[in-house]
């Protein structure tokens, strides 16, 4: 007798996860950001509910500045899996020309990702969002439970989490409350690379090294991935052979420079890599607190 | 920080890539009283792992000058503490899950907080854990809380400890002030049924005997916490012996075609073509296929979550459980189980919270609280109520049968929350247990107390529905007594065949209730015990 290794315990533990939230919710949905993390995420929930189609649509919250891939490789998915996705913009926001270059990564953040995201939980009266956030991404989502309840106002209250001991998940919520779940608690990058590799799961080409128009800005290597992007008096355009560890927003996320083309090779490299995935995502680094403030006011 | 570069580097060396496949995991909590250091010995062993970032190095040199405890030393136990609340007063409230990997292992961690008020947080990082590491501060030796610890511990069946002495710098690495900690946990431990405790000198902020063996402590010959850690055999984590069992979490029927039932088998292993049962009305069918995305499985076992369809239609519905043929597991609405008691409102028997088993939800009554546990003698005590933190031992009657298990036969089918049915918080942690109850009658010596327990059954314990009827009861009977025994006496003129008509009616009563009842129950169409969804509310 064999026992199950490592990836398929954690398998096993997110399809549970993710049947145990559809048979205890009314209006589950699926938040689909594009990256890793939702690759894996959307093939586990086709494996939790086979043979049956999936029970519930992806969400996706547009903030208009996602690199053009990822909306490429989204619409490519949903066409191949005919699955059911919902695109929402914050047209607010749109309006109102908020943007990470005229109003900065935190205002940016706040109203096109937190607020956009609040808009189309509200507007469909979704009751349970399934994220792909994991524990080992940052100190205070280490710290999240893996059915999170969340206000009708959407905030975190990370005082008062209730115990979660076993795989007994309290997903009893009063009208208006609604739970943030993460089937991927306990993954970690590597888990979640060993897996992809493991189970040929199709990603965004932008994870692998190839070579790119990138801008050396504030210490970042940035994408100009379209026009929008005005270049400073002293910068210029470089093609280099760079990657991205994480994509968001394009001129929010930065390049590492690699020359791993395949799998096997980013595999390679983030082991012996001696920086943190997040290290590239610039929202993160608005003082040491600033993901659990951003949690506690809805952001995932 | 440039110290702290290099060691990393030299970590680096030490444990080079980790080989993933074939790798076993390892799941462990650190626990033990207010600042005996556990954070920081988490925050040691992720760092001489490597498991910490550049970056995040970085942002430890900045974290330890705004809020360390360490002066200009990095200091471990803020890479842990993740909440800024936390940060601020240097303590941990949550438990936080870390995950690193070794060449040999895996390992996901869980951070326990000290505090007394926080102990729910230590007991859910137990619930899953192989593991145990107490730590205990070297000058302060064992403290309530660490026995406390160890009880919960013990409690919920983690069956390994490691003893970690910690700050043995303090004390000049003094070998009588380990032995002797080391012997008065011995003493504690007798009666907790750990299979093995191994008690190693440590400096979690020097990193002495964390992840290399330290040559101040010349006297211990034993493994570095970290070479334990990647070594020890924790068997397997379910005794196989119970058969096959798997909770229905969720009817699959995505046509009129198809109807598979889902879940995460609990035990055992299962085959295409094998007899079951269906608890808890007890139909039998045989299984048809064992379906999956990757195709049909010709078995699955335990830990594996697969989508079965039987042979025949049967109804079967969230929070039933297919277990094999030959299988014991019963069903039943009484549990007997230990609980621990997570809010500040006390428990009282009487009242009533939903219960949640496996996939099973129903509605509870607290129908007797025999006793509370006193976690620093671990002897039972008479209590009334059991207040936040506190253990005791309760009857619960549920409102429909439940499908379970001793807990310690299985983690699965043994383990259970109670929920507050207004504001929704879990207000319990408990493990069905059966033998619970049998010790305490072997075990009280005192007859009246027997005799209480004995007259609760009959007649319910106060402010629950079963003593109301019976109250209600008695009292009808004896305001029907009295007109009763005067009309004998006066048609009659004998008192005597006054009493005697009286006590022929009242002992005839019971049988004419229960037959009376089924009476009506058969007018009206339906079983009492068939009391659909939500007919506790």
């Amino acid at each position: 007798m064999n026992t199950p290794s490592h990836l398929q315990r954690l398998e096993a533990e997110s399809i549970h996860i993710m049947r145990e939230t559809v048979a205890t919710s009314e209006r589950p949905v699926m938040l689909y950001s594009i990256g890793k993390d939702s690759s894996v995420l959307l093939h586990l929930a086709l494996k939790a509910f086979y043979p049956g189609k999936l029970p519930f649509p992806l969400l996706h919250v547009d903030t208009t500045w996602k690199f053009r891939e990822m909306i490429e490789f989204r619409d490519a998915t949903a066409k191949r899996l005919g699955v059911d996705l919902i695109v929402h913009k914050n047209e607010e926001g749109v309006k109102a020309g908020i943007g990470p270059f005229t109003s900065g990564s935190r205002l940016h953040t706040d109203v096109m990702k937190t607020e956009g995201l609040k808009q189309a939980l509200d507007k469909h009266k979704f009751d349970a969002a399934f994220g792909g956030a994991r524990r080992d991404e940052e100190k205070s989502r280490a710290k999240e439970r893996v059915f999170s309840i969340r206000t009708a106002q959407h905030r975190w209250d990370p005082k008062s989490q209730r115990p979660e001991p076993w795989r007994l998940y309290n997903t009893r919520k009063r009208p208006g409350e609604s739970f943030r779940v993460f089937p991927l608690s306990n993954w970690t990058e590597a888990d979640v690379w060993d897996y992809i590799a493991l189970e040929d799961i199709p990603v965004v080409p932008l994870y692998f090294a190839a070579r790119r128009p990138v801008v050396e800005r504030d210490g970042a290597l940035i994408m100009r991935d379209d026009a929008r992007m005005e270049l400073r008096p002293s910068e210029r355009v470089e093609n280099r052979m760079v990657r991205f560890r994480t994509l968001g927003c394009y001129p929010l996320t930065g390049a590492v420079e690699s020359e791993a083309a395949t799998l096997d090779a980013v595999i390679a490299e983030m082991s012996s890599s001696r920086v943190s995935e997040r290290q590239g995502r610039i929202i993160d680094h608005d003082g040491s607190a600033s993901m659990e403030l951003k949690k506690q006011e809805g952001y995932f | 920080m440039n110290t702290a570069v290099a060691s990393l580097a030299h970590a680096t060396n030490v444990f080079g890539t980790p080989a993933r496949e074939a790798h076993s995991l390892l799941r462990f909590l650190t626990c033990g009283s207010v600042d005996d250091g556990k954070s920081t010995l988490i925050g040691r062993l992720l760092y001489e792992c490597g498991a910490v970032f550049d970056d995040q190095l970085g942002a430890l040199g900045a974290d330890s000058k705004k809020f360390g405890t360490q002066g200009a030393e990095l200091d471990f136990a803020l890479l842990v503490d993740g909440l800024s609340a936390e940060r601020e007063q240097g303590i941990t409230i949550d438990v936080a899950y870390r995950y690193f990997a070794t060449p040999r292992r895996s390992f996901i961690v869980a951070d326990t907080p000290g505090h007394e008020q926080y102990t729910r947080n230590m007991a859910t990082g137990a619930s899953t854990a192989d593991l145990a590491i107490l730590l205990v501060d070297a000058r302060k030796g064992l403290l309530v809380q660490t026995r406390r610890h160890a009880f919960i511990a013990s409690m919920l069946r983690v069956r390994h400890i490691v003893l970690a002495v910690n700050k043995m710098d303090i004390v000049d690495f003094d070998k009588g002030v380990f032995d002797r900690i080391v012997r008065d946990f011995e003493a504690v431990s007798r009666t907790l049924g750990f299979t093995s405790i191994t008690a190693i000198p440590v400096s979690a902020k020097d990193g002495d005997n964390v992840a290399r063996r330290s040559s101040r402590a010349p006297w211990y010959h034993g493994l570095s916490l970290l070479e334990h850690l990647e070594t020890i055999n924790v068997g397997a984590r379910q005794a196989d012996g119970a058969g096959f069992a798997m909770p229905v979490q969720w009817v699959n029927r995505p046509d009129l075609d198809f109807r598979g039932f889902a879940g995460t088998i609990s035990s055992g292993r299962i085959h295409p073509g094998d007899e079951v049962r269906i608890l808890p009305r007890g139909q039998r069918s045989r299984v048809a296929r064992i379906v999956t995305y990757d195709g049909d499985l010709a078995d699955a076992s335990a830990g594996q979550a697969p989508v079965l369809t039987l042979m025949d239609e049967i109804d079967v519905s969230r929070g039933d459980v297919l277990v094999g043929a030959t299988s014991r597991i019963a069903s039943g609405s009484t549990i007997t189980a230990q609980v621990f008691w997570t809010v500040e409102p006390p428990l009282r028997a009487g009242q009533r919270y939903v219960f949640k088993l496996a996939a099973l939800e129903a509605q509870a009554e607290i129908a007797v609280l025999r006793h509370a546990i006193d976690v620093n003698s671990y002897e039972s005590v008479p209590a009334e109520t059991l207040a936040m933190n506190g253990f005791g031992v309760v009857t619960i009657r549920l409102d429909k049968p439940a499908v379970f298990a001793d807990y310690a036969d299985s983690k699965e089918l043994g383990a259970f929350i109670l929920i507050d049915r207004f504001n929704n918080d879990t207000v319990a942690i408990g493990l069905v247990d059966s033998q619970a109850a049998r010790l305490e009658t072997a075990d009280v010596a005192n007859k009246n107390v027997q005799w209480r327990l004995w007259a609760e059954r009959k007649i319910g314990v106060a402010g629950t529905e079963q003593r109301a009827k019976f109250l209600s009861r008695a009292s009808t009977d004896a305001a029907s007594a009295i007109p009763l025994t005067a009309a004998v006496y006066v048609a009659s003129g004998s008192i005597l065949a006054g009493f005697i008509v009286t006590a022929i009616d009242l002992a005839l009563r019971p049988i004419i209730r229960a037959y009376g009842s089924s009476a009506v129950r058969r007018w009206r169409g339906r079983r009492e015990d068939v009391n659909a969804d939500g007919g506790g509310i």
